[in-house]
């Protein structure tokens, strides 16, 4: 089987995902365009030798709808034989796309295939594709459905994190995603987004707070104590009685946030990269996916770490630098707590709770920024991985050549 | 036809009749629902006919709903699955052609209308009720682990919305006409006795044949699964239906599937829909055990199943209650409700006139309510006499003593009440746990003395728990349960023993809890755990609502009564530091294994200390473990309950259960448990628990007897009764 190198990775900033982001009144079929547009571009790249453009989406409805991967490759000037199809995995789409890519490349399937994703959720909102599985009782009685928030609520009631530490967390996320604007460390990969006019639009991640603080985030209001003691808190504690009662500590301050974006990776295999004289910058050692409990939801990560280590021979201090999408403060946290894992060793450009999470576009959003990072530190492996709607976990690693 | 009548006026209307022989209510018998195709069928081939109007030949009512001891075994007599949908279709198929047939059909409903009852007028394309206060419109059959299945849950949701639709029969509750109308149930109110002809009056005004949900233009108010503002229906819909049954009862889930389900397709497709789920839940243990005993055993109690054949049958008109607390006050109360003449006695006449202001509030807030005027109010709160004077007592067909757990006090108004008690009389002795036969001591008349044991709070608990001392003759039997039966209560009748059954069966729950806490079980867990099995609450905080000085008090007394025999409680040390150095006496002072200083309470941080805590992880096969625990050990009390002969009745130790101490409803109390489970496996898994945690799960040999005869509990009563008829 042939290897997946990793070739380049762009993508856009991240613009506030409501009516007053300033992608708002981009298309998400535009978003797309330009990260193929510059992909090809920066790569002076023959896309008849691109086999498929694999996005994720996860909310294909509206203009995100009918394989909006296909309506981008075609809209964007790419060779009309290149393929193109929209996955959905939730908050890892993105990252499966690019594990999907390579899969292809490695099985031989293509020389060439983009793994990537869209969402303008100021566009399309959130749920808009609707979904039997919390609204069919048949599949939500059984799995004790509740929105993510509460699930990410006990992650923090079942492993003791209280509010000031999960708040402490948005803060230091915060802190260094504007040190890395500041220093530089996403020049190289973030593509300004154009207007209609070919007028820039927006350069950089909007939602970042480099002063917030402690005292500002600690007067939010939790975001799900309502819905929670509408119902919800008593269908997780029936799954997990041994929390006498929900903790509600999230707010839309340790959350990630809703943005709009678009990224997008060049994989190919190494004898592909030399017929077109790219240099590969990494290689993907490996991936998987798998399931976990779906009531808590957000757990994932930690066994699917485990299992692609395991996969791969590899020990968690074969790992330079992880990164973990910041969905949720207590994900995070859980996630060093389960495994041992040095605050300083992950997320360490920040992450969604600054930055925002365009679901669909993150996992290939963080593929190139901590891709960019090992260069920038001079370090070999990163772990990716992201929870995952349903009770999920994606993962990948990569390792610079 | 026998139970449908069909004049047809000049106007070319049909009145159907709907009068079923024999029976003071109409219900859905097996013959009433074979004839409803018949009538169907001529309103729509008969050219004569114009149009139909039903109504009730009854003056107790429209129609009840389904003929309950029919259904549960007639719809599955066919034996294959196929012959259940075909069985329980005909209803369905039925009403749909009615509402199809092509001609108006108005339903005059002139009494109250509940399940099937209801279902019949809803298929009916106008609904004209009565104004009257008895009437009420709902869909009750929740209440005995079934749903809808003659149309309700697709013609109900189609008028007034999935929330407000689940809402209604999920809970079971009734609508009066007025507020019916207010929710789009029914058209039109008018006065009681003028239904039929604003029912002909729609028609004669050219009224439409055509029900919406059959018009084109037709949108499900407030929206179906996917619509933007329904999503939020079904989402939280699902979270509260778990967070009320805790996922015990498949009646609850079925029903939101037939209704999610139901609305997404036409009407056809989602009669079709709604009976398969509602084979499929009558099919259950769940809805078998609970028909048969919430309904049809609860009924047969309340009408005297257990009364002594061969005894006159006596009318209490006037009743004495000594000690007016909480208790006798309860019991004031309700006796006045029901008709009658109460003497309400404490020592002094404060506390007997605190009793009767205890009565006034209760009285007022059915005052506030409308369910009395005024006049009403006044008489019953007449009908009570506060006083301290025993002198008072003459001419009373009944005396409970309400006062302390105290022999001596106890002793001593039987002894004084004794004096003025007439012969013909009897005395009971409201006492939760003191032995009748050591009570009846202190009487003259033993064979007039019986345990009365009523529940808290008394206005609300449906179950009367009579005690038979050694001595209690036939006549006080015969007496308490008319008693009971005149002030709507539902009576069990059991014989003597420490505890006597519910008191001492219930006490097992609650020390298994302190079990689970000495082995290293989370508190949270444990009480969690409890909640989930069905119990009304967890059994931690049901012990802080005993209060644990309480508990403290009666082990003390246990011991002194049984010396060397006398087996601490596990976790028994817990409980005594708690009350005798901590000064942790339970809900009642504010501290107990909770903190009770905030809303909602809180589990005492210092527990740990005394508990440490070595389980704090839980899976699901852990939880449906620790379920079983809880109730394997309240149901191997019932068996030994039998086996010691306190009780010999499965209706009377189900019902019992459920009504006193709110054993798990879904399993249709404990007997219905252990005979569902299989006499065979029950032992088997309780000889388990007995190996993990000790004797107290160790099953009578009544219990092996019987598995290795292949019995059940209520096979055996079947014989028995048969034997007896």
């Amino acid at each position: 089987m042939a290897d997946a190198y990793i070739y380049d990775a762009v993508r856009t900033p991240r613009g506030k995902g409501k009516k007053d982001g300033s992608l708002h009144e981009i298309t998400a079929l535009s978003l797309a365009t330009q990260v193929l547009q510059a992909l090809r571009d920066r790569n002076d790249l023959d896309t008849s030798k691109v086999d498929d453009v694999i996005l994720g989406c996860v909310s294909p409805v509206g203009e995100q709808g009918a394989d909006i991967a296909r309506t981008a490759v075609l809209n964007s000037g790419w060779a009309q034989t290149t393929a193109g199809v929209q996955v959905n995995r939730f908050c890892a789409s993105g990252l499966e796309a690019v594990n999907m890519a390579a899969a292809k490349v490695k099985s031989g399937e293509a020389d060439f295939a983009v793994g990537g994703g869209v969402e303008a959720m100021s566009r399309v909102p959130m749920g808009s594709d609707g979904g039997a599985w919390p609204v069919d009782p048949s599949s939500a009685f059984p799995t004790y459905f509740v929105p993510q928030g509460v699930s990410a609520d006990m992650i923090a009631s079942k492993w003791g994190f209280s509010r000031d530490d999960v708040d402490a967390y948005s803060v230091e996320s915060h802190k260094r995603a504007a040190r890395s604007w500041a220093e530089g460390r996403f020049k190289g990969s973030v593509i300004p987004v154009l207007d209609q006019l070919g007028l820039v639009r927006l350069d950089h991640d909007e939602t970042i707070r480099p002063n917030t603080d402690m005292q500002t985030l600690g007067a939010l209001n939790p975001s799900f104590a309502m819905m929670g003691e509408m119902a919800f808190d008593s269908v997780i504690n029936q799954r997990y009685p041994e929390v006498e009662r929900v903790n509600h500590v999230h707010t839309p301050g340790n959350s990630s946030g809703i943005v709009d974006g678009s990224a997008g990776v060049l994989i190919g295999s190494l004898e592909a990269g030399k017929a077109l004289g790219l240099k590969p910058r990494a290689k993907i050692r490996g991936a998987a996916s798998i399931g976990s409990e779906p009531s808590i939801m957000l757990t994932g990560p930690e066994f699917v770490a485990n299992k692609l280590l395991g996969k791969l021979g590899m020990s968690k201090n074969d790992i330079d630098l992880w990164e973990l999408n910041e969905a949720f403060a207590a994900v995070v946290l859980r996630f060093m707590q389960a495994l041992d894992i040095p605050h300083d060793k992950i997320n360490v450009c920040g992450g969604a709770i600054a930055m925002g999470h365009p679901l669909g576009a993150t996992g290939a959003m963080i593929t190139g920024v901590v891709l960019d990072e090992l260069e920038r530190s001079n370090k070999e492996t990163a772990l990716i991985t992201l929870c995952i709607g349903g009770g999920m976990g994606t993962a990948t690693v990569i390792e610079r050549v | 036809m026998e139970n449908f009548k069909i004049d047809v006026d000049a106007d070319g209307i049909a009145l159907i009749t709907f009068d079923v022989p024999g029976r003071s209510m109409n219900t859905l018998t097996s013959g009433v629902m074979k004839e409803i195709p018949e009538w169907v069928e001529r309103i729509k081939t008969d050219d004569a006919i114009k149009g139909a109007v039903l109504t009730s030949g009854k003056t107790s009512g429209f129609c009840a709903g389904a003929d309950l001891g029919d259904m549960a075994g007639g719809m599955l007599a066919g034996g294959s699955l196929q012959d259940a949908y075909d069985a329980g279709w005909k209803l369905n198929g039925a009403l749909r052609a009615l509402e199809t047939c092509g001609k108006p059909v108005a339903a005059a409903i002139n009494g109250l209308a509940l399940g099937g009852g209801l279902e019949l007028t809803l298929a009916c394309h106008y609904r004209v009720v009565g104004d009257s206060p008895k009437i009420q419109l709902g869909l009750p059959e929740i209440k005995v682990g079934l749903f809808p299945g003659g149309g309700g849950t697709q013609r109900l949701t189609r008028l007034v919305g999935v929330q407000a639709a689940m809402m209604a029969m999920s809970e079971g509750k009734s609508f009066r006409p007025n507020d019916a109308k207010g929710a789009g149930i029914v058209h039109e109110v008018v006065p009681v006795g003028g239904e039929v002809d604003a029912a002909k009056a729609w028609i004669k005004g050219g009224g439409k044949a055509v029900q919406p949900w059959d018009d084109k233009s037709f949108k499900l108010p407030g929206g179906g699964p996917y619509h933007p503002a329904g999503i939020q229906n079904f989402l939280v819909g699902n979270a509260m239906l778990r967070k009320q049954s805790y996922g015990n009862y498949p009646a609850v889930l079925n029903l939101m599937k037939a209704v999610y389900e139901g609305v997404q397709v036409p009407m056809d497709a989602a009669l079709r829909i709604e009976t398969r789920y509602f084979i499929k839940t009558l099919m259950t243990p769940q809805a078998q055990a609970m028909i048969r005993s919430l309904f049809l055993s609860k009924q047969e109690l309340d009408k005297g199943a257990v009364r002594p054949a061969g005894q006159p049958k006596s009318d209490p008109k006037k009743v004495t209650v000594l000690g007016a607390g909480m208790m006798g006050a309860g019991i004031a109360y309700v006796q006045a409700l029901a008709g009658i003449e109460t003497i309400l006695i404490d020592r002094d006449q404060e506390a007997a006139d605190k009793g009767k202001a205890h009565v006034e509030e209760l009285l007022k807030k059915r005052l506030s309510r409308g369910q009395i005027d005024q006049a009403k109010f006044d008489a019953l709160l007449g009908s009570v006499t506060a006083t301290t004077d025993y002198g008072l007592i003459k001419g009373s067909d009944l005396v409970i003593e309400a006062v302390f757990e105290n022999r001596e006090i106890k002793a001593e108004v039987t002894r004084r009440a004794e004096a003025q008690l007439e012969p013909g009389a009897i005395f009971g002795s409201n006492t939760s746990t003191l032995p009748i036969t050591g009570l009846a001591e202190a009487s003259v008349r033993p064979e007039d003395f019986i345990g009365i044991h009523f529940f808290s709070p008394v206005d609300k608990m449906m179950l009367v728990e009579v005690i038979l001392g050694e001595k209690t003759g036939e006549a006080a039997i015969a007496k308490s349960l008319d008693y009971i039966m005149k002030i709507k209560k539902t009576p069990i009748v059991v014989n003597d023993g420490r505890g006597f059954y519910t008191s001492r069966c219930f006490g097992t729950y609650v020390a298994e809890g302190l079990a689970m806490l000495e082995e290293g079980y989370a508190p949270a867990l444990i009480d969690n755990i409890g909640r989930m099995t069905g119990m009304p609450r967890g059994p931690l905080e049901m012990h802080d609502d005993v209060a644990l000085d309480l508990s403290v008090k009666i082990a003390k007394q246990t011991r002194e009564d049984l010396g060397d025999a006398y087996v601490p409680m596990a976790g028994w040390q817990i409980v005594q530091t708690m009350v005798e150095d901590l000064g942790r006496y339970g809900r009642k002072n504010g501290k107990g294994f909770y903190d009770y200083d905030t809303k909602p309470k809180k589990l005492w941080s210092g527990l740990s200390e005394l508990a440490p805590v070595k389980i704090n992880d839980s899976t699901p096969e852990l939880i449906e473990d620790q379920k079983q625990r809880l109730l394997y050990r309240q149901a191997v009390e019932v068996a030994r309950c039998w086996e010691e002969g306190v009780i010999d009745d499965p209706r009377e130790a189900d019902v019992g259960a459920i009504l006193a101490w709110g054993f798990a409803p879904w399993t249709g109390g404990p007997i219905t448990l252990i005979d569902q489970t299989g006499l065979k496996a029950f032992v088997a898994k309780a000889d388990d628990y007995a190996a993990r945690y000790g004797y107290r799960f160790k099953v009578p040999q009544l219990l092996r007897d019987m598995a290795d005869q292949g019995r059940t509990f209520y096979g055996d009563f079947a014989g028995k009764q048969k034997a007896a008829a």
